[in-house]
C-alpha cells in the first residue's frame, strides 16, 4: 500500500447531491490513494452511480468539495474530468463495434501526421501504441481486428487500454465483470492488477462480491445515499458487506 | 510508465482472421462488385454494342449523374442517418444556379451595373457569372444542409422526418421561385457551363471525372482523417462517440451539409446535361440514390459504407438499365428489377454474415 504518498489522488469531503426533492447523496467523505483498488458497493439506488457520475464530471455536486491530487476541482463536463486524469470504463464499454481495436483505443484523440494544411491519421503509430498497451495489459488482442469479432475480455482490454493513453491517475470501472464469462473475469481482474502495479488508483463498482474481495484493498459500502462503511478488505467479510448493503447492519 | 514485458504477446488463444474474411472480401461491396463483373461479362456476350465506346461513355455519364449525390448520402448513411431531400435539393440548386446566371447576364436586370460597352460589368470577366451562379446554387444547398443538420443534431428530430420535410420544403421553394416554369442557363457564360457539366475530356465525360476526384477525396477523408473516423464511430455507437469526447453535434451537422452540397452539385451538373432546370427535375431521385448506396453496401443501421460501394451501386443500376434497353426489354421493367436487386443485395449479405 502506498499511503506513504502524502496526498490522496481523490478526496471527497461532504459531497451531497439532490435532484429536486430527492436526496441521492448525503455527506459522503472518501479518499482514494495512488495504487489502491477501492471497491464501491451498494444496492441499486444506493447512490453509487450518482457518486461515480459526480467524480466523472457528468453531474455537479450540490454540496461538498472534491479535490484531485490535492487541488480543488470543479467539472462541468466529462472531458474536464478526463483532462485532469480521471478515466471511466463504462459498463457497456462505449466501444464502436465497426471499428478496429486500435481505432477504438484512440477514439476522440487520434494520432495524426500533418502534411501542410491537412492532418492525416497515423495508423501505424496508433497500431503500435495500441499493441504496446495490450501487451502491458497482457491481453491477446490484435490492434487491427474489429471489435465486433472480439470476446468480452478483449473488449474490456480495449476499453481499459483507452484509459492508459493519457496518464490517468484514477480509473473508475463500472461493473466491468457483469456480463462476461468466468475466464474473462479472471482476465479483467488481471487487468486491474496491472493498473495497480503501475500506481494507478482504481475504483471498482461491482455487484459481484468475489471480484471485489479478489482485487480490492478497501471496500466502501453505500446505502440510501450515505457511506455506511469504509474498511480495508482484510478487516471485513463478504457476510458483513452483504449485511451492510441490505441494511441488516447499519454501519461499520 | 511502461511495464517491462515478461514476454511479448503470444496470441496462442486468438486466431488470425484470414485475408478473405476481412476487408472488402467480407463486405457486401465485394459481393456486389463480383456480381457486377459477372453482369458485365454476360452483357458482353448478350450484346455486341455494350462495350462499344459510345455505349461505355453513355453508361459512365449516366451513372455519374446520380453517383455524386450517392457519395454524399453515403456519409449520412454511415452515421446512421438518412437524407430524403437529395432529389429536391438537386432541382433547387440547379434552378437557383441557372436563374442567377440568367439574371446576372440580363442587361435589363436591376441587380447588375452596366458597363460602357453595353454588357453587364460581371459579363466582362469571363467565367465570373458562372462562378457566382454555381456558388449561389451550392449556397442554397449549404443552407438547407445546415438546417437539416441543426434540426437533427441540435434539436434531436428524427433524420427521416426532418429530411422528409426538407424534401417538400425545397421542392416547394423550387416551384415558388420559378413559378413552376423551370429555368434555363443563359447569358455569355452558358457555353462554359455546358462545357463544364456535359462536355468531355479526351472522350471521358466531365461528370465522370468529377466523380472520380470526389470519390478519391471521400476515401481519404473517411479512412485517413479523424473526421472520417468520427463519422464511422457515430454510426457504430453514438453513445460511445459522445462519451469519448467526439463532437457529435458538429460531425452530424457536417455530414448533412456534405450531403446537401453533393446533391446540389449533382443537380447543377444534371441541369447542364438537360440544358434546363425544370421544376420537376430529379423527382424521386432520392430513392435511386439511397438504393444505389444500399446496394453498394452502405448499412442503413449505420457504421458501414464507402465511396467504392456507392459507385458500384450506381454502376450496377445503370448497367442493368442500359442492358434492358439493349436487350429491348420494356424500360418499365427497370424499376421492378431495381427493387429485386436491393433486396437481393441485402439478403446475400445477411446470409453471408450468418455463415461466419
Amino acid at each position: 500500500m502506498t499511503k506513504a504518498d502524502a496526498t490522496p489522488v481523490l478526496e471527497l469531503t461532504g459531497i451531497g447531491k439532490e435532484f429536486g426533492a430527492i436526496r441521492a447523496l448525503h455527506d459522503v467523505d472518501m479518499q482514494v490513494w495512488p495504487g489502491e483498488v477501492v471497491g464501491l458497493m451498494g444496492d441499486n439506488g444506493a447512490g453509487k452511480s450518482t457518486l461515480v457520475k459526480i467524480i466523472a464530471g457528468n453531474f455537479r455536486p450540490t454540496h461538498g468539495e472534491m479535490r484531485f491530487a490535492g487541488n480543488a476541482v470543479h467539472f462541468n463536463r466529462p472531458v474536464d474530468a478526463r483532462a485532469v486524469g480521471i478515466e471511466v470504463v463504462y459498463q457497456d464499454l462505449a466501444l464502436a463495434d465497426n471499428l478496429s481495436a486500435a481505432a477504438n483505443v484512440f477514439l476522440g484523440r487520434e494520432l495524426k501526421r500533418r502534411f501542410g494544411p491537412i492532418a492525416l491519421l497515423d495508423h501505424k503509430a496508433m497500431a503500435a501504441r495500441a499493441l504496446e498497451l495490450f501487451g502491458e495489459l497482457r491481453s491477446e488482442t490484435r490492434p487491427d481486428d474489429l471489435v465486433r469479432q472480439m470476446s468480452g475480455g478483449q473488449r474490456q482490454a480495449v476499453a481499459i487500454a483507452r484509459t492508459r493513453l493519457s496518464n490517468a491517475r484514477l480509473v473508475m470501472m463500472d461493473e466491468p465483470t457483469a456480463a462476461i464469462s468466468v475466464r474473462q473475469v479472471e482476465q479483467v481482474l488481471g487487468l486491474i492488477h496491472r493498473l495497480k502495479e503501475q500506481g494507478v488508483a482504481v475504483m471498482l463498482i461491482s455487484h459481484r462480491m468475489p471480484d471485489v474481495f479478489a482485487v480490492c484493498d478497501r471496500v466502501v459500502v453505500m446505502r440510501r445515499g450515505e457511506k455506511r462503511a469504509d474498511k480495508p478488505i482484510h478487516q471485513t467479510s463478504p457476510e458483513e458487506v452483504t449485511a451492510l448493503i441490505t441494511g441488516a447492519k447499519e454501519a461499520a | 510508465m511502461a511495464m517491462p514485458m515478461e514476454s511479448p504477446i503470444s496470441f496462442t488463444n486468438v486466431g488470425k482472421i484470414r485475408w478473405w474474411q476481412r476487408g472488402i472480401f467480407a463486405s457486401q461491396t465485394g459481393y456486389v462488385l463480383l456480381a457486377l463483373a459477372v453482369l458485365l461479362v454476360i452483357m458482353h456476350f448478350a450484346s455486341p454494342y455494350f462495350f462499344s465506346q459510345g455505349n461505355m461513355q453513355n453508361v459512365a455519364k449516366n451513372f455519374s449523374f446520380i453517383a455524386i449525390a450517392t457519395l454524399g448520402v453515403t456519409f449520412v448513411i454511415i452515421t446512421g442517418g438518412i437524407d430524403l431531400s437529395v432529389g429536391s435539393m438537386m432541382c433547387f440548386s440547379a434552378m437557383i444556379t441557372s436563374m442567377v446566371m440568367t439574371e446576372l447576364s440580363a442587361p435589363g436586370s436591376p441587380l447588375v451595373h452596366m458597363a460602357a460597352d453595353g454588357k453587364t460589368v460581371l459579363a466582362n470577366v469571363p467565367g465570373l457569372i458562372l462562378l457566382i451562379s454555381i456558388l449561389a446554387g451550392l449556397g442554397v444547398a449549404l443552407i438547407a444542409g445546415l438546417f437539416n443538420g441543426f434540426c437533427i443534431a441540435v434539436l434531436g428530430l428524427s433524420p427521416f422526418v426532418t429530411t422528409l420535410g426538407m424534401l417538400s420544403i425545397v421542392r416547394g421553394l423550387g416551384y415558388v421561385v420559378s413559378n413552376g416554369r423551370g429555368s434555363f442557363p443563359g447569358g455569355p457564360d452558358a457555353d462554359y457551363f455546358y462545357a463544364l457539366t456535359s462536355g468531355d475530356v479526351l472522350g471521358v465525360p466531365a461528370p465522370f471525372i468529377y466523380l472520380v476526384i470526389l470519390a478519391l477525396t471521400m476515401a481519404v477523408i473517411l479512412h485517413h482523417t479523424s473526421f472520417g473516423r468520427h463519422v464511422f464511430a457515430l454510426g457504430g455507437n453514438e453513445k460511445a462517440a459522445e462519451l469519448t469526447g467526439i463532437p457529435v453535434v458538429r460531425v452530424k451537422i457536417e455530414v448533412y451539409v456534405i450531403c446537401a452540397l453533393a446533391a446540389g452539385l449533382q443537380g447543377i451538373i444534371i441541369s447542364g446535361w438537360l440544358g434546363s432546370a425544370p421544376a420537376n427535375m430529379a423527382t424521386s431521385y432520392e430513392l435511386n440514390v439511397i438504393a444505389a448506396a444500399v446496394i453498394g453496401g452502405a448499412n442503413l443501421a449505420g457504421g458501414i459504407g464507402g465511396p467504392l460501394g456507392a459507385i458500384v451501386g450506381c454502376v450496377l443500376l445503370e448497367v442493368i438499365r442500359n442492358g434492358l434497353v439493349l436487350a429491348q426489354v420494356s424500360s418499365y421493367w427497370q424499376q421492378a428489377l431495381v427493387g429485386v436487386i436491393i433486396i437481393l443485395a441485402v439478403l446475400v449479405d445477411r446470409v453471408r454474415s450468418r455463415m461466419t
